[in-house]
């Protein structure tokens, strides 16, 4: 098992190292660079801009310059943020703070919505409820996330009962950490709906599929013949069987927010990864965008990580390795 | 009632039981109507992609009327409208007594029709000064319908072509890995666990910063239709390996190797065709993400530019919460998007439970 998650966590850095370099090669594939900006700048003097080319070595080929940052990388540096004028270790730690909140609070919204959903409708099969949900579940799968956001934001708009975007109202800092907690759960509201309503949609359905195929098996029948109380046989014998499959679900699940949450946060300016990138993207701050993607792989792969832990330790039959 | 004739092969098969779904063929003709309207925007659209009046700004939708507001007959039209502040100086439009009959296929504004065609009539248009606007005017006081129209051409073919091409990568990726196993199968998959391994909107954005914005918007179309492919043909290529790892322990591969048919051959004439009735279902099921992934690109302004239209970028508008409460037909767009992207699922799903052999029969499960 340790030997299974070594390997893992060796190839993953292998990966992030080539990824990292696709996306430097990639943004000096562009014309012009950082400097381009601050050179427009008559603040900013000849000697900084000199300064700042030896640094990043910006005269030397682009392999070299990669091979600078990575090798700073290792040193703790991440390099100075062009935009924000701050080292980009500054901006980048609350940033992923925010959005690991965001994607969590978003994560169990929807596992704690799916799951006891997709039991309901297997249970409810084919009546008019199990129809009725199937129905809206469709419907919302169709509906961009961008639109729910944009449409939560406006009734709150209009009916001013929500905090239009942002994490935190002005002046939270001063409220006792109850009412600030308070304060930021108020701001979640919207993003976190509109990230979870299609996961709920989608998982809802595999829990329900699930949940059907294992009530149809043999050992089902076998329990329900000797009597065992129904509500043991579904909870206990069934669930148990149900939820294996969608354990692997979770990682990716949490990984693939992570990423779709770039876009809410956009939407809704919750400062975190996502919306920095496309910032940093604009400004063509590539050490910002580096780490950026650095974050969101190292987030991706450590979600998908654990996913395979977590069915090796749910299902016993599964060997990995 | 006509005997009803049975077709021979599988795709006869599945295409008979996919007829018998509904939902799936209704939606099969909303998805065609969209597409035939894309092909013949020039015509449908009675304005121009340029076309815009800023004295119409925000406009709300003109009212189709037969009758003068005297309770006269006169026959297809629409009023004038005229603004004026309210006392909060927001704009508030009023019809007025100026009557413009609705004209079908009538002279306007010139174009090539399917770009070759010199032509100039259009479905429906009203003479100037008046102005139509079935589904109300944006900022800048241009045509929403006239938009929509256009935008679908952007909006509707970036899913398809970005699926084929992501969709022929995958094929030949998947196809090759699934069936050389080995070396090349490891290498092949680490590749595409990496693309996979990043998150999808960052290399969206990542990629797209690599892309320079001295682009022309055809430039700009083709660089979104690339980047979307780089990013979603590694799932299908897995999909794909692991259906040719199973396929290439059959029989007939075996027969087909002892009779000394090279690798390649296998590949094409008789693995890959039985991952299509797999694949004809995934790749439908596709297009909504390419769909949507336009629209959210344009949406945070990186993707189409004005004035090109799509339906991502006419949405920006509606980025400012505010206007849509003064102005909420600017969220048409979104309407047609979800709507396709329904329609996409809809047929997916059915050609999926219609290929599926296990599936005869039975209401779903294994």
């Amino acid at each position: 098992m340790l030997k299974y998650i070594v390997k893992r966590i060796l190839i993953a850095m292998a990966l992030l190292v080539v990824m990292s370099a696709v996306t430097f090669m990639l943004m000096r594939l562009t014309p012009g660079n950082f400097l381009d900006t601050l050179r427009l700048d008559p603040q900013i003097s000849k000697d900084t801009l000199a300064y700042y080319t030896r640094l990043y070595q910006l005269d030397a080929p682009a392999w070299q310059q990669y091979l600078h940052w990575l090798a700073g990388l290792f040193r703790g540096e991440w390099g100075y943020s062009f935009y924000y004028n701050v080292p980009v270790a500054q901006i980048i730690g609350p940033r992923l703070v925010n959005t690991f909140i965001l994607s969590l609070a978003a994560f169990l919204v929807t596992w704690m919505a799916a799951i006891p959903l997709g039991i309901w409708a297997a249970l409810n099969r084919g009546n008019g409820r199990d129809r009725a949900l199937q129905c809206a579940a469709y419907a919302v799968i169709s509906l961009p996330g961008f639109f729910v956001a944009m449409i939560l934001l406006f009734m709150a708009a209009v009916t001013g009962c929500l905090p239009l975007g942002g994490i935190e109202s002005p002046g939270a800092g001063e409220l006792p950490f109850i009412a600030r907690m308070i304060d930021m759960a108020r701001h979640l509201v919207i993003p976190v709906t509109a990230l979870s309503l299609g996961s709920i949609a989608v998982l809802q359905k595999l829990m329900r599929g699930n949940m059907l195929e294992v009530l149809g098996r043999q050992y089902i029948f076998a329990a329900r013949a000797r009597g065992i109380p129904e509500d043991r046989v579904i909870y206990v014998h069934a669930l148990r069987n149900a939820i294996n499959p969608m354990i692997t679900l979770l990682g990716y699940e949490f990984a693939s927010l992570l990423s779709g949450a770039a876009l809410m946060e956009i939407i809704t300016s919750w400062p975190g990864l996502g919306s920095m990138m496309l910032t940093a993207v604009r400004a063509k701050d590539i050490y910002l965008v580096m780490a950026g993607m650095m974050m969101g792989g190292v987030l991706f792969v450590a979600g998908n990580l654990m996913a395979d832990i977590a069915l090796a330790k749910a299902d016993p039959r599964i060997k990995i390795g | 009632m006509k005997p009803m004739t049975m077709p021979r092969n599988e795709a006869g098969l599945a295409w008979q039981k996919f007829l018998k779904d509904r939902m799936a063929v209704t939606a099969l003709w909303i998805l065609g109507v969209f597409y035939a309207a894309a092909l013949l925007a020039d015509v449908l659209a009675p304005y121009s992609l340029r076309d815009e009046s800023r004295a119409h700004t925000y406009c709300p939708p003109t009212g189709l009327h037969f009758f003068t507001p005297s309770g006269q007959w006169a026959g297809l039209h629409v009023r004038g409208v005229a603004m004026s502040y309210d006392i909060f100086r927001r704009r508030m439009y009023h019809e007025t007594a100026a009557i413009y009959p609705v004209k079908f296929f009538s002279g306007g504004e010139s174009y090539r029709l399917l770009g070759v065609v010199p032509f100039d009539r259009h479905f429906f248009t009203v003479d100037a000064p008046g102005r139509i606007y079935l589904l109300g005017a944006d900022s800048r006081g241009r045509d929403i319908f006239s938009r929509i129209i256009h935008g679908a051409r952007v909006s509707l073919t970036i899913g398809l072509l970005g699926v084929f091409i992501s969709f022929g990568v995958g094929l030949l990726v998947g196809g090759i890995a699934g069936y050389c196993g080995g070396r090349t199968d490891q290498a092949l998959m680490r590749v595409c666990e990496m693309v996979m391994m990043v998150p999808g909107f960052y290399l969206l954005l990542a990629l797209r910063a690599a892309v320079p914005d001295s682009l022309d918007s055809l430039q700009v179309y083709a660089a979104i239709v690339i980047i979307l492919s780089f990013i979603g043909w590694a799932g299908l290529a897995r999909v794909i390996r692991g259906m040719c790892l199973s396929l290439k322990a059959r029989d007939y591969v075996l027969a087909a190797k002892t009779m000394g048919l090279s690798d390649l051959a296998i590949i094409m004439r008789h693995i890959l065709p039985h991952t299509i009735s797999y694949s004809l279902a995934a790749v439908t099921l596709a297009v909504p993400g390419y769909i949507l992934g336009e629209s959210a690109l344009s949406l945070i302004g990186l993707g189409i530019q004005d004035p090109y239209a799509s339906w991502g970028n006419m949405l920006a508008e509606a980025m400012s919460i505010v206007r849509i409460q003064f102005a909420p037909w600017i969220l048409w767009p979104a309407f047609f998007i979800g709507m396709t992207v329904l329609c996409f699922n809809l047929v997916g799903d059915a050609l999926r439970d219609a290929w599926d052999p296990w599936l005869n029969g039975k209401g779903g499960g294994a």
